[in-house]
């Protein structure tokens, strides 16, 4: 709760561009703030607020590295599938036993996860730099082939954690608090720190803009395009990595429908969150806000009892337009 | 997988050079199904090569060829490549059965034997199979709400329904119908699309939005599992039980292990298609008459009958 409404404040001290279009997307998040607060008593309760950014933090976390990718020029569509994968091969290590004792073998699972993670991401940046293939082909394949990787692993079925004793040892690290602030939100506003950071405080973060902005400039500018693009993609692989260490202890288990269509759902909140998907501009916070408001937009339809269970998905599309249309109007005074 | 249908033809190869002086008949059955990509999937493609390898050791002289298919268009293709190697019968769980008429028609006017699993095109009758094997919707909803009326009967529900398809319709009516005439009431009914993480969601707003609930019912054990974790987060006491279905292992375990959570789970079983199987291998071994419709149970799995009902090697 105190975190969702410290948001605007925060943002203008991150972007450079203090603008409309970068408070757009507080907006749009109060106005439906206040939407949730007629629609049912219950949608402001801070138990009801946390729950939700708490399920915002896989998309939220794999949305910071959407933005990377798509600021610089490109897409990603395979993350949901590479979540999928990552996350099994994690549990499929810590049920091989081969360490014995659960901290060490979490500790280590949590490694081999975040390594994984940052190699399926190299591969799709090598493949769309090195190998010149579209971004939006290049990751379409790695999808299917992340996919179908994960499907193969579990047979269909589902990779489950069957050890106990690591389980116990892993489980706060979603269900869990920090001074009554649930863990993976903490990881939310720590990963979305540093994201904006590099992104507007440093030269990387820069040519990455620039890449995005105008590729002839970056490039007679002296700025390695594929260098620059490349790392991106791998900074989105290590997000897909930590959505995945808050995934895989809330229930244990993968299998081979997990993460579907998040990609959908990690494009629509950096674009929500008013990045261009054109690319050259980036925003870190608002693609915060975004992934927040997603998230909101399904709660307030199920808590409220006017909307019929048919009739969800079309609300659902109908209120990220009104408030994509609410961001524009106000870009333009 | 290839490896084990490899494995399964060149066994079957074997047994037909090594019993060839033995007086069994000479029989081949193809048996086609989607591929494994969810859970009950992947339970039907286990029990097509359990039951595959079973009938083999007993009917030396049958071949079963079991292949899977991930959409509609390419188990079209399986089709045609199965009819090339002269089969006597097929059994074909159908991924979606309308597309797949044309390829069936073909196959069952060649004079073979046609058994069809589960799904059902808009025609079906004698003129495109001899034997129809399927699960009973109706009845999967008709056995949980009976099951809630007898158990609760006056308890608050909050149902998580599948996806906006005809089937999920048939097991809501068939709920409607098992607690009609009772005080229980259905406080609200949203789509979790037998996904465990959109049921987790969907059960998180549940809870914010009833302060009081008894019993959940959400039809697809798949789902229970993350009813059961939204629920044991929230760290709520006042849901008395939650009603699945399918029958997966882990949710018919618990029911054995008598888990006061989930005490009984009602039955869709993926093994349905062993039943096509064992029944079309009885049409050529036993002389037994088969063709016809075969609705299975919804049978109610309790703490008493779950052990039979268990398949620990299954992935679902």
């Amino acid at each position: 709760m105190a975190n969702v409404v410290s948001e605007p404040a925060k943002a203008p001290k991150t972007s450079k561009d203090w603008d409309m279009a970068a408070i757009a997307p507080f907006i749009a998040l109060a106005l439906l703030l206040v939407l949730g607060y007629f629609a049912n008593p219950n949608f402001m309760t801070s138990a009801n607020l946390l729950n939700v950014v708490t399920r915002s933090s896989f998309i939220a976390v794999i949305a910071l590295g959407a933005t990377y990718v798509i600021t610089s020029g490109g897409l990603d569509l395979s993350v949901g599938a590479m979540l999928a994968f990552v996350a099994s091969l994690m549990i499929l290590f810590l049920n091989s036993g081969t360490i014995a004792d659960p901290a060490l073998a979490l500790t280590a699972g949590m490694a081999l996860a975040i390594a994984i993670g940052a190699a399926c991401g190299l591969a799709n940046g090598l493949i769309t730099t090195i190998g010149r293939i579209e971004p939006f082909i290049a990751t379409l394949g790695t999808m299917g082939i992340y996919r179908g990787l994960t499907t193969w692993l579990s047979q269909g079925g589902a990779i489950t954690v069957r050890d106990r004793d690591i389980m116990a040892l892993y489980r706060p690290v979603y269900s869990g608090s920090f001074v009554g602030v649930p863990i993976p939100i903490i990881v939310i506003f720590v990963t979305a720190a540093i994201a904006a950071f590099v992104l507007y405080r440093t030269r990387y973060g820069r040519h990455v803009t620039a890449v995005g902005s105008n590729e002839d400039v970056a490039r007679y500018s002296g700025i390695s395009i594929n260098r620059v693009r490349t790392v991106t993609y791998v900074i989105q692989g290590l997000c897909v990595a930590v959505a995945v260490l808050l995934y895989v202890p809330r229930l244990g288990s993968t299998s081979a429908t997990t993460g579907s269509f998040w990609e959908l759902q990690a494009i629509t909140a950096v674009v929500v969150g008013g990045t261009a998907l054109r690319g050259g501009v980036g925003r870190i916070w608002g693609t915060i806000c975004g992934a927040f408001i997603l998230e909101i937009v399904g709660n307030i339809m199920l808590l409220s009892n006017f909307v019929s269970e048919y009739l969800i998905g079309a609300i659902q599309g109908a209120i990220i337009i009104i408030a994509m249309l609410v961001q524009r109007s106000l870009m333009r005074k | 997988m290839r490896r084990q249908i490899l494995g399964l033809a060149v066994a079957s190869l074997a047994l037909l050079a090594g019993t060839a002086f033995a007086q069994d008949k000479k029989v081949t059955i193809g048996v086609s199904i989607p591929a494994a990509d969810h859970g009950w999937t992947a339970g039907v493609v286990f029990h097509a090569e359990r039951v595959a390898k079973l009938l083999m050791k007993e009917h030396p002289g049958l071949n079963v060829i079991v292949k899977t298919s991930p959409d509609a268009a390419s188990q079209a293709n399986a089709v045609q490549d199965l009819a090339v190697q002269g089969l006597d019968a097929l059994v074909i769980l159908p991924s979606d059965p309308d597309p797949l008429v044309n390829a069936i028609q073909q196959v069952k006017d060649k004079g073979t034997f046609v058994a069809l699993v589960d799904r059902a095109p808009s025609v079906n009758d004698s003129t495109i199979r001899d034997l129809y094997v399927a699960g009973n919707n109706p009845a999967l909803g008709q056995v949980a709400g009976e099951y809630i009326k007898k158990t609760t009967p006056d308890a608050q529900v909050v149902v998580i329904r599948g996806l906006p398809i005809p089937i999920d319709q048939q097991r809501q009516d068939g709920f409607d119908k098992g607690i009609a005439g009772s005080k229980v009431k259905i406080l609200d009914r949203q789509f979790g699309n037998w996904s465990r993480d959109d049921a987790f969601k969907v059960m998180q707003d549940f809870l914010t939005k009833y302060p009081k609930i008894d019993v959940v019912w959400c039809q697809d054990d798949d789902m229970a599992v993350g009813v059961l974790e939204a629920i044991s987060q929230a760290k709520r006491t006042d849901i008395k039980y939650v009603v699945g279905g399918a029958g997966s292992k882990d949710m018919v375990k618990k029911v054995m292990d008598g888990d006061k959570m989930i005490p009984v789970d009602v039955l869709y079983p993926p093994a349905m298609v062993a039943t096509a199987m064992e029944l079309t291998a009885g049409n050529f071994y036993d002389k037994v008459p088969v063709s016809g419709t075969y609705i299975l149970d919804a049978t109610l799995v309790t703490k008493e009958n779950a052990k039979n009902f268990y398949f620990p090697d299954s992935p679902f």
